[in-house]
């Protein structure tokens, strides 16, 4: 599954984030690959909105429809 | 290898002074600390081969320099370009860390104690953190990093001292684990422990520097610091108050459209009293008509007249109607300042409290449409106050792309506070409809030119990724600090810019240019828009000053729907000359003399536009005429984002086809 499709308050992995940038500048928010995030909100057509403890973190449609991700019931 | 390490291209860096360098995430409340080590005397330069500005300043025998706030030093933009060449050249580093936000923010410090430079952590907002529940051992952070840490409130000043007195205990801290024998392996051949890093980081213009490839460990050298981040946060930060708070509620409903919506029209119509209502009238009525029109231009003239006739060529480009002694300081301290203080006041407060980000979140979706991505809301509202202003703001989106989008967005669609005051005026005085229909062709003309503008350029916009900071009361004395210091800055850079512009239009006036400009636009003023000859007269008004173009529509008698007509060709025509000459300073000229010559092309035509349809339409029989003009350009927008829409599918089908 990718990210745009993911619902409010589902626990996700991150499974692969393709863009090398912005994987590193990910990883300096504490989100890299392998990592748990909760879905913290979702802007409708817009973007996604993850949480990491504290670091909230807000991606565009369009990046969170190249982050592979897997839902974590 | 000869390069130079002194002088980090920065000037007035005398030789063997020692070079300490404040770094931090944004937000972190580094120029605080910058003015508190460095007192009044600051110089402020534009880096090279950039529009950023860096300051730096002397501490006894010292110098401080600060550097942007970034999350990590590397090769993504601007500031994380400079921020690095300034810290690999540094003798010392303060990092000023958010004790709110250790998470993120000791990527960074991490980042820098790997290469090398000694450093000293100041632990700020250490009162909030408590008040939050945020429990550091500030000890065992200290040990784990390796670096002596001060917990500070800067701006209550508290640990400042501290943090001066142990300026001189900064020292190397631990590295990451596992980075030096990569580090070892490049010293001999680099020379430097920083440099090195950053060619082991993948760092192309540090690696070229040194005649190497860059290497390809970023990724397995920011997952080892990023584990290494993580096990220091685990071990020093105790959380005593879980659960929702009502912050982060708030922080909740501003993203979602539902509350987010009503959140922002709220905290807009709040910017709307305060800038439009308070400022625009009553403070601007002091400022700008009883000191400065009352006052002070009576008093100059007075003064220089003794000596130059104000009929004189001389006279008129010094004291006259738009001269540099009278119209531009009036303008620029009786009109602009309050103005610009208070947009910049807002964007502070916006900045501070973290709403910002979560603004930029919300209206993500709608800016990508006209090929902007969220951040592109910041020089847009500014656009509100001074198109000036907000053309400068555009150096913080992230692509070039987006700046010329922007720019152009700016120039042409938005009206300024100056100029809105006087069309508002003009509006309430002919109703409803029309002001329906003013602002609904002015959107949608600004939704056809960003859509276009947006499938004609190559590249797509650049994808929103932004970190939405716990929601905080702003501190007052901060975002006060922060405006002044934005405001003194804008007012700096505009005051030359105004000065030109002023000289300029004086000079055409002594020379006839203006007359003779009139008279080019009277047959299409009068043909086309179908308006009064006079209004020609307004519109090159415009040039000089937007407001003045307004204003000199005013006082032509005109049927509401040419009222609407000349406004919304007025608000469409040329910014006003200062906005130019910013206009060629940040964009290469052909691009900036094509947005202005399309922003003649454009004002006339969809002036011309409104006139003619609703002419068409049988003009004077009620609201009908109305209705059809707004009709008709809403199936025109439509039309133009279906035809954007397949031109670009298309375009990608192409592309892959074409492999």
């Amino acid at each position: 599954m990718t990210l745009d499709r993911v619902k409010r308050g589902q626990l996700l992995k991150i499974m692969s984030i393709p863009d090398m940038q912005i994987r590193a500048q990910a990883i300096r928010f504490g989100i890299a690959e392998g990592e748990m995030v909760n879905c913290e909100e979702v802007v409708p057509a817009g973007p996604i909105v993850i949480r990491k403890n504290n670091q909230l973190l807000a991606l565009g449609r369009g990046l969170a429809r190249q982050i592979t991700v897997q839902c974590v019931e | 290898m000869a390069h130079c390490h002194g002088s980090v291209g920065l000037k007035n860096i005398p030789e063997g002074a020692r070079k300490i360098v404040l770094v931090g995430n944004p937000n972190t409340g580094k120029s605080v600390f910058f003015n508190y080590f460095t007192g009044m005397y600051v110089d402020v330069s534009n880096y090279p081969g950039t529009t950023l500005e860096i300051s730096h300043g002397h501490f006894g025998s010292d110098v401080i320099i600060d550097t942007p706030g970034v999350y990590g030093i590397s090769s993504f933009n601007d500031e994380e370009r400079i921020a690095r060449d300034i810290i690999l050249s540094a003798d010392m580093a303060i990092n000023i860390v958010d004790a709110v936000h250790l998470e993120r923010d000791l990527f960074l410090t991490q980042q820098v104690i790997d290469t090398g430079v000694p450093v000293i952590v100041a632990l700020n907002m250490v009162d909030e953190a408590q008040r939050q529940g945020l429990r550091i051992d500030v000890d065992l952070l200290s040990d784990l990093l390796g670096v002596p840490v001060v917990p500070t409130v800067a701006v209550q000043k508290k640990g400042l001292n501290e943090l001066k007195d142990r300026l001189a205990t900064a020292k190397r801290g631990r590295m990451t684990q596992g980075l030096d024998p990569l580090i070892n392996r490049l010293i001999n051949r680099v020379g430097n422990q920083g440099e090195a890093l950053l060619v082991l980081e993948g760092d192309p213009a540090v690696a070229g520097r040194h005649g190497l490839e860059p290497e390809n460990q970023r990724e397995d050298i920011y997952l080892k610091r990023r584990a290494q981040v993580n096990d220091i946060v685990k071990h020093v930060l105790q959380e005593t108050n879980h659960g929702a708070s009502f912050s982060s509620l708030l922080g909740r409903w501003m993203l979602k459209p539902v509350t987010g919506i009503p959140i922002l029209a709220l905290a807009l119509y709040a910017m709307y009293l305060v800038i439009g209502v308070f400022i625009a009238g009553t403070v601007v009525g002091i400022t700008e008509e009883t000191i400065m029109l009352g006052q002070y231009e009576p008093a100059v003239r007075g003064m220089i007249g003794q000596f130059i006739s104000e009929e004189s060529a001389l006279g008129t480009i010094m004291i006259g109607e738009f001269g540099l002694f009278t119209m531009t300081v009036t303008y620029i301290l009786g009109l602009l300042m309050p103005l610009v203080i208070g947009f910049y006041l807002f964007l502070s407060l916006f900045e501070d409290s973290g709403y910002l980000p979560r603004i930029a979140t919300l209206v993500d979706r709608l800016l990508t449409g006209i090929g902007l991505n969220g951040r592109g809301v910041i020089p847009l509202i500014l656009g509100f106050g001074c198109v000036t202003m907000a053309t400068i703001t555009t150096r913080l989106l992230a692509s070039d792309r987006e700046r010329k989008i922007a720019v152009l967005l700016l120039g042409l669609n938005i009206p300024c506070s100056a100029q809105m005051g006087v069309i508002a005026g003009m509006l309430a005085a002919i109703g409803g409809q029309y002001v329906a229909l003013y602002a609904i062709i002015i959107f949608l003309v600004l939704v056809v030119i960003g859509t276009v503008l947006n499938t004609l350029l190559p590249g797509k916009p650049t994808d929103l990724l932004i970190d939405l900071p716990p929601l905080r009361l702003p501190r007052l004395d901060n975002v006060l600090k922060k405006t002044a210091t934005k405001s003194y800055h804008f007012l700096k850079e505009a005051f030359p810019l105004f000065a030109l512009g002023a000289l300029i239009i004086s000079v055409f006036q002594v020379t006839g240019i203006l007359e003779f400009l009139q008279n080019l636009l009277a047959p299409l003023t009068v043909g086309w828009l179908k308006l009064p000859k006079e209004a020609s007269t307004a519109f090159i008004m415009g040039i000089v000053r937007r407001d003045f173009g307004a204003a000199g529509l005013s006082d032509l008698t005109m049927a509401p729907i040419q009222i609407v007509a000349a406004l919304i060709t007025i608000t469409l025509f040329v910014p006003c000359i200062a906005s130019i000459l910013i206009l060629f300073k940040e964009r290469s000229k052909s691009e900036a003399a094509l947005i202005w010559a399309s922003s003649w092309a454009v004002a006339f035509l969809v002036g011309g536009i409104v006139s003619q349809l609703y002419s068409a339409f049988g003009g004077d029989s009620g609201s009908r005429g109305t209705l059809w003009v707004i009709l008709t350009f809403l199936g025109m927008t439509v039309a133009t984002i279906i035809a954007c829409h397949l031109a670009k599918r298309n375009k990608t089908q192409e592309s892959h086809v074409g492999g």
